[in-house]
């Protein structure tokens, strides 16, 4: 059998199939604990990536007809992208591993010829301790660029650096998956 | 410790059959591509797991080649074509994002600063979904070639772009469509990041006497196979 279709970018013009609307995963009407999540895209020289589609994927709670699980957003032109949603709360691991909660988060831009994956995690949980993923990075700036911040109430931001930026901050961790 | 629970993984990608992040020829992705390695993942439900949408809330748009009845300009082409996954599978109700540039080589879109027209019955963008075999069809216009500025005289062959869900977060996909005979797929650093020549053509759309409809539109066929799983579950 053949093997899966090469990938390209999504390049500077994949606004066409943008809709607002998608950044609010709980527009269908969905209940729970509905929070915010925030954030920028810049590149190696700091500047904003204001091209980017910022995909938005949950495993928990789980999708259905009230809730897609599913969003996408675009970075505006300072590099920020903003969505509704509800929080997640833990999923399995592999093996009898639980994992904290988190999101998975996919970049596509001009410039990226196959998505970029990462995930981010919320700060202060005290499974992040034992997550598989956050356990398997030693070091703890790299660590941390996976995890989202509390801005306040309900309110949650994550930076993601597409490399190391010109005053050393650090390249989020991006995922082989 | 692995245990029977555990979800099946997707399938490592073939060598060679995707683009690398870092593509010299390709200047976007100087300041854009990670440079530290990436961090293994063994998939578990947030990677095998996905969204699925529904035509209800997510409204098909499988005529792009015209805007309340009226006729865009350039050559009508009809694309089909089957979705399967790598272990031969069609992947049936799946969601085909599409969107793509007018006859003219310019997209409806305001950073498109190319000195071209802009068509108003052509619309950019379309959605279809693959029926129970995993087929799907759409009516639109062949796209222009346009410049772009990735180095002198640099011109994108003509494309159309797909974006596919598949069965599982890690089986997205996002790619671009070609067409059979285009002198500037050999000159394209897009194209040719991909290392392995015959994961290239498969990009490459073939035009379908099957397809085409007399008088009216030409077709082609373009197949697309998303990431299968690592070990198939017993059957039956
Ligand atoms: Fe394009």
């Amino acid at each position: 059998m053949p093997a899966a279709t090469s990938g390209q970018t999504i390049g500077p013009f994949w606004h066409l199939i943008e809709h607002p609307e998608w950044a609010d995963l709980t527009r269908f009407g969905a209940a729970g604990d509905r929070i915010e999540l925030t954030g920028s895209v810049t590149d190696g020289d700091g500047a904003a990536v204001t091209d980017a589609a910022v995909e938005l994927w949950q495993a928990d709670p789980p999708a259905d007809h009230l809730f897609p699980g599913f969003g996408r957003c675009r970075t505006d032109a300072r590099g920020e992208f903003r969505f509704t949603t509800l929080k997640p709360g833990p999923v399995p691991g592999r093996g009898n591993a639980q994992q904290a909660p988190h999101f998975a988060i996919a970049l596509h831009a001009r410039g990226l010829l196959k998505g970029l994956v990462t995930r981010a995690y919320f700060a202060g949980d005290p499974m992040n301790e034992s997550d598989p993923l956050l356990s398997s990075i030693d070091d703890p700036e790299r660590r941390a660029t996976l995890i989202a911040r509390s801005r306040g109430a309900g309110h949650w931001r994550i930076d993601i650096r597409l490399q190391r930026g010109p005053s050393g901050e650090t390249e989020t961790v991006f995922l082989d998956v | 410790m692995e245990s029977a629970r555990d979800p099946i993984p997707f399938r490592p990608y073939e060598p060679g059959t995707q683009p690398p992040y870092d593509v010299p020829a390709y200047g976007s992705t100087h300041k854009r591509h990670p440079q530290e390695a990436l961090a293994r993942l063994p998939h578990t439900v947030t990677e095998v797991a996905g969204p699925r949408f529904n035509p209800s809330q997510f409204p098909p748009i499988p005529d792009l080649s015209a805007v309340n009845g009226k006729a865009a300009l350039g050559e009508r082409i009809i694309v089909r074509g089957r979705i399967t996954d790598e272990g031969g599978h069609p992947v049936p109700h799946t969601i085909v994002e599409i969107w793509q540039a007018n006859a003219a080589g310019r997209y409806q879109h305001p950073a498109d600063q190319h000195d071209a027209p802009s068509d108003p019955n052509f619309r950019g963008e379309g959605r279809v979904y693959t029926d129970e075999d995993g087929w799907y069809r759409f009516i639109s216009i062949k796209p222009g070639a346009y410049p772009w500025r990735n180095h002198h005289n640099a011109w994108r062959p003509n494309h159309i772009h797909f974006s596919f869900f598949g069965s599982g977060f890690a089986a997205r996909l996002i790619t671009q469509m070609y067409f059979p005979g285009d002198p500037l797929l050999e000159l394209d650093p897009i194209f040719l990041a991909i290392p392995d020549k015959a994961a290239r053509d498969r990009l490459v759309c073939k035009l379908d006497m099957t397809l085409t409809e007399p008088e009216w539109a030409l077709g082609y066929r373009f197949d697309v196979v998303l990431r299968g799983h690592a070990a198939t579950p017993m059957e039956g």
